[in-house]
């Protein structure tokens, strides 16, 4: 569905992305994961046709030039795109009837949407009215309205409060179901965990294309889990078989180089540096321990 | 087809939505032919005039009030000295000081010149050429009124003058300046509404992110320019037919020609104003960069047009930057329909300059925009 080949992109003296190539199949739900600046904007601008690539090759449903298939694609920007002064409704008319639909499709169309996207109560309001998740929302309907086969959405959810998050998802998911391709933009953790597949991004650079469970299984180290009021752990643990920490408040992720007798080393590290410990276990990695070991790799 | 009709649609409800500015669009021309109209006068006349009288004769008084029933200049101050002339005119309070010889009487009557300075205010030049022209008409009038009665005492003869130059103003006899403005003013407001108009609108979209949005869909480029065109043509015809209203009931205004060519020719006008908005939106990032550059054509519209100040008079140079203005143009296209009543037979160069203005200016927007961001 998606190929890029080498792909990169610079803006007078910065690399935005650099020499990337992946392959996105139909039915894919396609995470781009990466922190700000990683290059994932730039990615989805070049695939949907707004910018052009510097260098490399790419095809999106079969088309070198994505201008030629824009009526099969689907985009929400990262920053809201409608007009504040256009009610809902007029806003979904305005976008759909731009892709050429007719106004009979375009009523059908638009109520279910709408009640799709459970904007139908506010399609009198306003869009500027709106609160963020209702505008990304909307955002959304209005690119569905030309039922696009391929969907780009860039960081849909920045900004937007937990419920709003998960039933944005839900639609995704639903969409998907529905057979819509999905490329969607992240810098969210654990919404990288909902992909079907994952491109970590890192200076321009994709680090690595994998499932979440693939990328978890792949990683090299072990976790274990340490809960403990002591406030200095780093300090205290220097030099000893963990290679890492990573704080969540008072919990810590220490990483150890994956040696068979790993909980035996760590609890002696412990002991020996007088931490009162709650709790140490072993656990899975989440992806924010792969993408921390990952992102560490490549610098 | 169907794309361009959506977009209009969306242009239309924003302008709706947008009260103010709708209002502004129309009140703005009112409220301008008004101030301007009745406070521009290019006919200076009652200037405030000191005179020093040394002569303090017949002749002297008579020639006083030869100059002040020219309608140029009120006597309202006196002086005494050369001291009292200075001052006055130094404060601004005068703007003509006349000073007449003590032997004025006695040249004229043994056949001599008779002297008169006239020191005129010069720091203001539309107050100074119209003091002298008057004073200098006066002082002829004065002197062959006086060499006919000699010629008339010698020979016992009654002569009639050898020249007789008769003037006649055509188009505008009684030098009505709210004629030659209202039509001036017209253009001025039409360039200044749709300049800023346009190029505003596009930068606006990309400002706002917008922009993003309509470059993902099939909206074609022309078709944006178009969708941002065609709703502010219509804002201009309201904008003209208030400014004509304006004129013609308040000011008098004849219209001499055929209104429907005024239209039609206003139309062409109103797109080379917008396309040039458009130009100006596609090279400017932000509505501010828009703005400065919007008034970068304001400025040169309103000195270089010939709506100011005669363009016989410019240099060489800018009377060619003056052709690149397409006010110049619609300038003489409305003093031409309004005030002379001519046709198209006389004014097609006018037009055929403003259908080049557009073509090449609306080109380079197409290729300019690109559709891109980046």
């Amino acid at each position: 569905m998606i190929t890029m080949d080498n792909v990169t992109k610079t803006f007078d003296h910065t690399i935005a992305v650099n020499g990337v190539s992946l392959n996105i199949k139909a039915g894919e739900i396609f995470g781009l994961v990466g922190p700000d600046g990683a290059g994932k904007t730039t990615i989805i601008r070049m695939l949907t046709g707004i910018l052009t690539p510097t260098s490399g090759e790419l095809s999106v449903l079969g088309a070198t030039n994505p201008e030629k298939v824009k009526h099969r694609l689907g985009y929400v920007p990262q920053r809201f795109s409608l007009y504040g002064d256009l009610t809902v409704m007029e806003n979904i008319r305005f976008i759909g009837s731009l892709y050429g639909e007719t106004t009979k499709k375009i009523n059908m169309l638009a109520t279910q949407i709408l009640d799709f996207s459970k904007l139908l109560p506010f399609k009198d309001r306003y869009a500027a009215n709106l609160s963020g998740g209702m505008k990304q929302k909307l955002a959304l309907a209005a690119g569905l309205m030309h039922r696009p086969t391929l969907f780009f959405l860039d960081e849909p959810t920045t900004g937007v409060d937990p419920v709003s998050r998960r039933e944005f998802w839900q639609m995704l998911y639903q969409l998907n179901k529905d057979g819509t391709t999905i490329v969607v933009s992240t810098p969210y953790m654990d919404e990288a965990d909902l992909c079907t597949k994952i491109a970590f991004m890192h200076n321009g650079r994709l680090v690595s294309c994998a499932p979440p469970e693939e990328l978890r299984q792949s990683y090299p180290y072990k976790v274990f889990e340490l809960c403990t009021p002591d406030r200095n752990i780093k300090t205290r643990l220097g030099a000893s078989v963990i290679l890492d920490i990573n704080s969540f408040g008072e919990k810590y992720h220490l990483i150890t180089a994956n040696i068979p007798n790993a909980i035996t080393e760590v609890t002696d590290a412990i002991t020996t540096a007088t931490i009162p410990i709650t709790a140490l276990n072993e656990i899975s990695p989440t992806l924010e321990d792969v993408f921390v070991a990952l992102a560490s790799e490549v610098n | 087809m169907n794309r361009l009709k959506a977009l209009l649609i969306k242009e239309f409800i924003q302008m709706r939505r947008d009260r103010l500015t709708f209002v502004m669009m129309i009140v703005f021309p009112i409220l301008q032919l008004l101030v301007f109209g009745f406070a521009i006068n290019t006919d200076v006349k009652h200037l405030p005039t000191i005179v020093f009288d040394q002569a303090l004769s017949q002749d002297s008084r008579d020639f006083q009030a030869s100059l002040a029933a020219s309608g140029y200049f009120d006597f309202i101050y006196t002086g005494n000295n050369y001291q009292q002339v200075t001052d006055n005119l130094q404060s601004g309070r005068a703007k003509v000081g006349i000073i007449i010889p003590p032997d004025f009487s006695e040249n004229i009557k043994h056949g001599h010149s008779s002297t008169v300075q006239v020191i005129v205010d010069a720091s203001d030049s539309m107050t100074a050429s119209s003091a002298i022209s008057a004073a200098q008409m006066v002082g002829q009038l004065k002197s062959q009124e006086v060499l006919l009665n000699r010629l008339r005492g010698y020979s016992g003869k009654s002569f009639d003058m050898p020249y007789d130059v008769r003037i006649r103003p055509w188009y505008n006899p009684d030098f009505v300046s709210a004629f030659y403005m209202v039509p001036g003013i017209l253009g001025i407001i039409l360039t200044m509404t749709m300049v800023m108009i346009t190029s505003m609108a596009i930068v606006r979209e990309q400002e706002h992110g917008t922009l993003e949005q309509l470059i993902v869909t099939p909206l074609k480029t022309h078709e944006l320019i178009l969708g941002k065109i065609i709703p502010y043509v219509f804002v201009g015809y309201a904008q003209a037919t208030v400014a004509l209203l304006v004129g013609i009931l308040v000011f008098d205004l004849p219209i001499k020609g055929s209104l429907g060519l005024l239209y039609g020719l206003t139309s062409l006008f109103i797109i080379a104003s917008l396309s040039l908005g458009v130009l100006i939106s596609t090279l400017s990032k932000t509505q501010m960069q828009a703005m400065q550059m919007s008034f970068f054509i304001f400025l040169p519209s309103i000195l270089l047009s010939g709506f100011m100040f005669p363009r016989e008079a410019m240099p060489l140079v800018f009377n060619w930057l003056g052709n690149l203005l397409p006010l110049t143009f619609y300038l003489q296209i409305l003093r031409g329909i309004i005030l002379k009543g001519v046709g198209l037979s006389v004014l097609w160069t006018q037009v055929l300059a403003l259908i080049v203005f557009i073509s090449v200016v609306l080109t380079i927007s197409i290729i300019k925009f690109q559709k891109k961001i980046a």
